[in-house]
């Protein structure tokens, strides 16, 4: 009890911070990318993408598979750098700051815009350990109530905590795909990032274990600036705001969530969205 | 001469039933009928069934036909001529009727006894192969004629080949298990018989190595294993201190810093070190490593002997490396990149994704690796046998000539000795026990790979 | 710490700072790092260097040996033996060899010594005082049955002067080629003062020069003259083996991985025998060669030191890789070519004979090639089962006593003549490693080659 009332005491300023944020500039722009290209080799992954991300709302990426959508989600935390072969032209910029600029530290970069992947990819370590290793590598608690407190924290977040609470010591990969995926969000925002970077996160789980995750994404919008790529429409429509739709490498249109898919603009669009395409 | 008529019997037995089969065949064929097997089928139906028993007649002969034909000649010696005879005479007598029957003549004066029993052993020889060669032509167009009786369009001659084909199969299967089953088998017995001579006691805790080569069996010396047991240990555990820290580095860089160019020169080129015989890292111990350890050690006032564990195990550590880098690179490579892009999308640097996610995720798989080196390390015997010194003496000096169980299975068994005493019979006893150890390392470790495996797959 | 939002634009965040701070000491950990991966990779390519820089370094000069050039008399005086008998004096073969081999062992008994001697005497300069037994060691102790054997291909050498090149004695060549510290006194050195006088004289007269050491490629290895000791006896002994590991383990091997893979039921026992040959390929190899003294030669009786024997044991033990290997290929086959060929109405014989084998070709024939090879550098179990006997001569069946190239290095490294032998052992080793790197070289071609027809 005492745990939780903390938490909640904890919890509480930096809800109230955000909401009062969320207020303030609803459309402040935290991510811009002009004109971003990928190359694989010599095959082109990606043409002149141009789009901006609203903070504290959640953007879906949308787009048949092979579309391009995951290689751009993958650009905006520079993890394209660890395919080899991989080029990326044109710019990001976080808050204004240009992500690709040779002095930034990616390491850095990372613990602003966190990611979760497509499949459940817990380390194989405890579950304690796996959401207190990004806080341990990057030196956030300074001490191991500090580091409890943000695993705790963490855990209550991704709507995980009651499941596991008296098994913290067990290894993460013992649970099931849907609670490895919210484990997988709690791992990630125990860092604390700034934009949470989400890739299908949903495909390789059950209905119910989609709902709940859903469910989180939702919640966790208050707090975090939100990219999801799904190749589910209805997804994209319950959970996003704004939308962008990818085809064949290029970004076809973009807009409230609402708008693009009650009246696309585009005819590619449209036959994604009517189902002809995809 | 002989031979080539053999050959020449079962080439035209064996073409002859191949294409009676297959012109039987496309006759069948070529009158409507629907045939089941096509005419190759029916073709090598027909040619198994004619060489078999041509095969086993002079099978049969070549190997009893030898014995026969001496006792023939034995027979043809007058008795009382044969009883004058002692062994060595007795030879020179067979020698001399062998080369007079074929026409190679005899020195010295041929008696009459021998003319004639060469010219008897001349005509049994002629008459006997011409009898086999007959028999065996005999047997194999009998039995080509009963197998081309046989075609019929219904005759699944392509299932009995086949059938054929699998029995042949199952037997190449049998001879891995025929070898372990022999490995076990002799050196069990061989073993047993020297536990007959030393109690396995004195044997598995005896501390002093001391056989008495010369003495026979009232005086056998004493056969402890501990102290080979201490030095193979010793050399194996030095091996390994050299062998994984690099090892184990080489895999990781090539495996995850590498850029794909010197990864395409850096590792086969490691793993020529794999491919180079021991005898020839023996060589390298004994002549450049050894002394330079030795010099090394005077320099800074150490006195490391040059043939050594120190010096055997660096270079059996030298030995092991590719074996630990291609088994680590192997194992880095199947943790899925999910993991490490986690550790990535966390802010990890490529350091801590390996350390921290990485390697804990291959761990068992590396372990695996590094007992099958130790397996390895242990069973070796070229290296120690020119570099450890061979000093069966218990110490815990590295510096110092130690000896092992393989080189002492090659010290107690490569003079020409009949395994009569304990001092060879103790190769097997120590043969018994290295198999064993490798053996329960080789299980456990591919247990634990195999495990790894699953568990990512 | 839970400032999930940070103040956007504006100063960095604590948590940011935390971030940064840690930064510079996780950038040096990541540098050393990589750096010691670096170190080992050099570390392991410096041993690879280290190791063929060593054999060449003290093998090269082995290929080069000290030839002496002397004008041989054959001194009537000297040889004192009746003329060779002529085959048509004869009734029969066996009469005629007979007396053949009566002549060369009359011829045998002569004193060629004399000979050489005379014939150094001719070569040293005017005036040299050296008694005879030093004088001898500067020649090859074989140089005497060099002339015998000149002589009895040809007697009409009787009376007559010939130049004939003979080896220098190992001796002789340490000391020219300063293998031995010439530094040393005269107690430690192999040859007396004046012998190395005398060789001196010839290698600044010409009579001594330096070739190609055709000897080690051409003899069969000799104890009494270490100069003239070479690796063919050692060379087809090997090849012996070879033939007989490709022989039997590549069809046996490839055999039974077709039933293993292709045929044999899942079941306990197929799994165990999965388990055994895995086993088995880590199996030292000197328990085979147990295996091969307990079963070969005391049980079967099969010769004692035979390539035959020491073929069978390196087929048992080359066996495990061959299976290993094909299955390994066999297993890489697409499932589809299977289907499409059983849909086509092969049957399971037919779809692995036709189909899935001619596929996995290069694979299994690099692989066993290479096993081949691994085979050829295995010098333990060959020690086991008596090929380390002195063998001088060239094996002409695998019945016959042979040794094989690694025990043949390991028989050198061993001789007490050091100076001489060690560069020779290195020698052998470049053999060696010359013919498991044609053999490798082969493996490569064929693999590439048959890659790109497939």
């Amino acid at each position: 009890m005492d745990i939780l009332d903390t938490a909640r005491r904890t919890a509480s300023p930096a809800a109230g911070n955000a909401m009062t944020s969320e207020m303030l500039d609803t459309h402040r722009i935290r991510l811009t990318a002009r004109d971003v290209t990928v190359h694989y080799g010599t095959k082109q992954a990606l043409h002149g993408i141009s789009i901006d991300i609203p903070s504290h709302a959640v953007t879906s990426f949308i787009g048949p598979s092979g579309c391009g959508k995951s290689t751009f989600l993958r650009c905006i935390n520079r993890m394209n750098d660890t395919i080899e072969g991989a080029k990326v032209g044109g710019t990001i910029k976080l808050d204004g700051e240009d992500i690709y600029d040779p002095s930034l530290d990616v390491v850095e970069l990372r613990a602003r815009i966190g990611m979760v992947f497509q499949k459940p990819n817990p380390f194989p370590k405890s579950i304690f350990d796996n959401v207190a290793y990004g806080p341990r590598i990057h030196g956030l608690a300074q001490s191991k109530a500090d580091l409890d407190e943000i695993v705790h924290l963490s855990l209550r977040r991704a709507g995980l905590w009651e499941e596991v609470k008296d098994r913290l010591s067990e290894p993460g990969t013992g649970l099931s795909g849907g609670q490895q995926q919210r484990l997988c969000i709690a791992r990630a925002i125990a860092v604390s990032p700034e934009v949470i970077l989400m890739d299908e996160p949903c495909s390789a789980l059950d209905p119910i274990a989609t709902a709940i995750i859903e469910e989180l994404i939702d919640e966790l919008r208050e707090n975090f600036t939100i990219v999801i790529v799904t190749h589910s429409m209805q997804q994209a429509a319950r959970v996003s705001q704004k939308t962008a739709f990818f085809h064949l490498g290029k970004l076809i249109e973009e807009g409230n969530t609402s708008d693009i898919f009650t009246n696309p603009v585009h005819k590619q669009t449209q036959d994604y969205i009517t189902g002809r395409i995809g | 001469m002989n031979s080539l008529v053999v050959a020449a019997l079962l080439l035209v037995l064996l073409g002859v039933a191949y294409s009676s089969g297959w012109s039987r065949s496309r006759a069948l064929a070529g009158g409507g009928v629907k045939v089941h097997s096509r005419p190759q089928y029916h073709a090598s139906y027909v040619a198994i069934w004619a060489m078999v028993p041509a095969l086993l007649i002079l099978g049969l002969w070549a190997f009893f036909g030898t014995g026969l034909t001496y006792n023939y000649l034995l027979a043809q010696i007058p008795p009382d001529t044969l009883s004058t005879l002692d062994p060595a005479a007795l030879l020179l007598t067979v020698r001399r009727i062998e080369a007079l029957a074929s026409g190679y003549g005899a020195a010295g004066t041929v008696q009459a006894f021998e003319q004639a029993a060469a010219e008897a052993l001349r005509t049994f020889q002629f008459m006997t192969f011409a009898g086999v060669v007959g028999l065996a032509a005999i047997a194999g167009f009998g039995a080509l004629a009963y197998a081309r009786s046989r075609i019929t369009a219904r005759q699944r001659a392509r299932n009995a080949v086949e059938r054929v084909i699998g029995i042949v199969l199952i037997a190449c299967s049998a001879v891995a298990i025929l070898t372990t089953l022999g490995i076990v088998v002799s050196l069990a017995t061989e073993a047993f018989r020297f536990f007959t001579f030393i109690h396995p006691f004195d044997f598995f805790f005896g501390t002093v190595w001391a056989p008495d080569n010369a003495g026979g069996i009232e005086h056998p010396g004493k056969y402890g294993l501990i102290p080979l047991l201490v030095g193979t240990l010793m050399i194996t555990a030095i091996a390994m201190l050299v062998a994984v820290p690099v090892g184990l580095m080489a895999a990781i860089y090539l495996s995850q810093y590498a850029p794909r160019q010197l990864r395409a020169v850096a590792k086969p080129a490691i793993e020529i070190l794999a491919g180079i015989p021991t005898i020839v890292f023996g060589f390298f111990a004994l002549v450049t490593v050894g002394p330079f350890l030795r010099d090394a050690g005077n320099a800074v006032g150490l006195s490391i002997n040059a043939t050594s564990a120190l010096t055997a195990g660096v270079v059996m550590g030298i030995m092991i490396i590719p074996f630990v880098s291609s088994l680590s690179d192997d194992i880095l490579n199947q943790v899925p990149r999910s993991l490490r892009d986690g550790a990535y999308g966390l802010g990890a640097t490529q350091s801590e994704t390996i350390r921290n996610v990485l390697l804990p995720a291959a761990l068992p798989g590396i372990v695996g690796a590094f007992l099958l080196a130790v397996s390895r390390a242990i069973g070796e015997t070229m290296i120690v046998v020119l570099a450890a010194g061979n000093s069966p003496v218990l110490r815990g000096n590295p510096f110092e000539p130690v000896a092992t169980i393989t080189v002492s299975i090659v010290n107690q068994l490569t003079g020409d000795t009949d395994f009569a005493g304990p001092q060879s019979l103790v190769g097997f006893a120590l043969g018994l026990t290295l198999f064993v150890i490798t053996l329960g390392l080789n299980i456990f470790a591919l247990y634990i790979v195999r495990r790894f495996r699953e568990q990512y797959e | 710490m839970t400032d999930a939002v940070s103040p956007s634009g504006t100063a960095p965040s604590a948590r940011t700072l935390a971030i940064r701070a840690s930064l510079r000491r996780r950038h040096l950990v990541e540098g050393l790092f990589r750096a010691l991966g670096l170190a080992a990779i050099i570390l392991a390519l410096g041993f690879v260097t280290l190791l063929f820089a060593d054999v060449l370094r003290k093998g090269v000069p082995a290929f080069m040996q000290s030839n002496l050039h002397l004008t041989v008399t054959f001194d009537p005086e000297v040889i004192d033996v009746g003329p060779a008998p002529a085959r048509n004096t004869f009734t029969s073969e066996a009469e005629y060899s007979a007396a053949s081999l009566k002549w060369q062992r009359d011829v045998a008994l002569l004193n060629w010594n004399k000979i050489v001697e005379t014939a150094l005497r001719e070569a040293a300069p005017a005036g040299t005082e050296i008694d005879t037994r030093q004088l001898l060691t500067v020649a090859e102790t074989n140089a005497r049955h060099q002339i015998r054997e000149a002589f009895v291909a040809d007697p009409s050498l009787l009376g007559r002067s010939v130049e004939i090149d003979v080896l220098a004695s190992a001796n002789a060549d340490n000391w020219i080629k300063g293998n031995i510290d010439r530094a040393l006194g005269d107690a430690q050195q192999q040859l007396s003062p004046a012998a190395r006088a005398l060789i001196d004289g010839f290698v600044a007269d010409g009579t001594i020069t330096t070739g190609f050491a055709w000897a080690v490629l051409t003899n069969t290895d000799s104890r009494a003259a270490p100069a003239a000791a070479g690796l063919l006896g050692a060379f087809f002994g090997s090849l012996w083996m070879m033939l007989i590991v490709i022989v039997l383990a590549v069809p046996i091997g490839v055999a039974s991985a077709i039933y293993l893979e292709e045929f044999a039921p899942k079941s306990r026992l197929t799994d165990f025998i999965e388990v055994n040959i895995n086993n088995l390929a880590a199996v030292p190899s000197i328990v085979f060669g147990l295996l091969g003294a307990a079963v070969f030669i005391n049980y079967l009786h099969l010769p004692i030191s035979a390539p035959i024997v020491g073929g069978l044991v390196l087929t048992l033990m080359t066996l495990p890789t061959i299976i290993i290997a094909t299955r390994g290929a066999l297993l890489g086959v697409s499932p589809a070519l299977r289907q499409a060929a059983l849909g086509m109405g092969a049957s399971k014989t037919q779809m692995v004979f036709h189909h899935v084998l001619p596929v996995t070709f290069p694979s299994i024939l690099t692989a066993t090639i290479l096993g081949v090879a691994h085979a050829l550098g295995e010098t333990a179990p060959l020690l086991l089962i008596g090929m380390k006997a002195f063998v001088a001569s060239v094996p002409v069946s695998p019945l016959d006593q042979a040794t094989a190239l690694p025990v043949q290095i390991y028989l050198w490294q061993g001789n007490e003549n050091r100076n001489f032998f060690e560069p020779r052992t290195a020698a052998a080793i470049m053999v060696l490693l010359a013919f498991m790197i044609v053999l490798n070289g082969i493996a490569i071609y064929l693999r590439s080659r048959l890659e790109k027809r497939a």
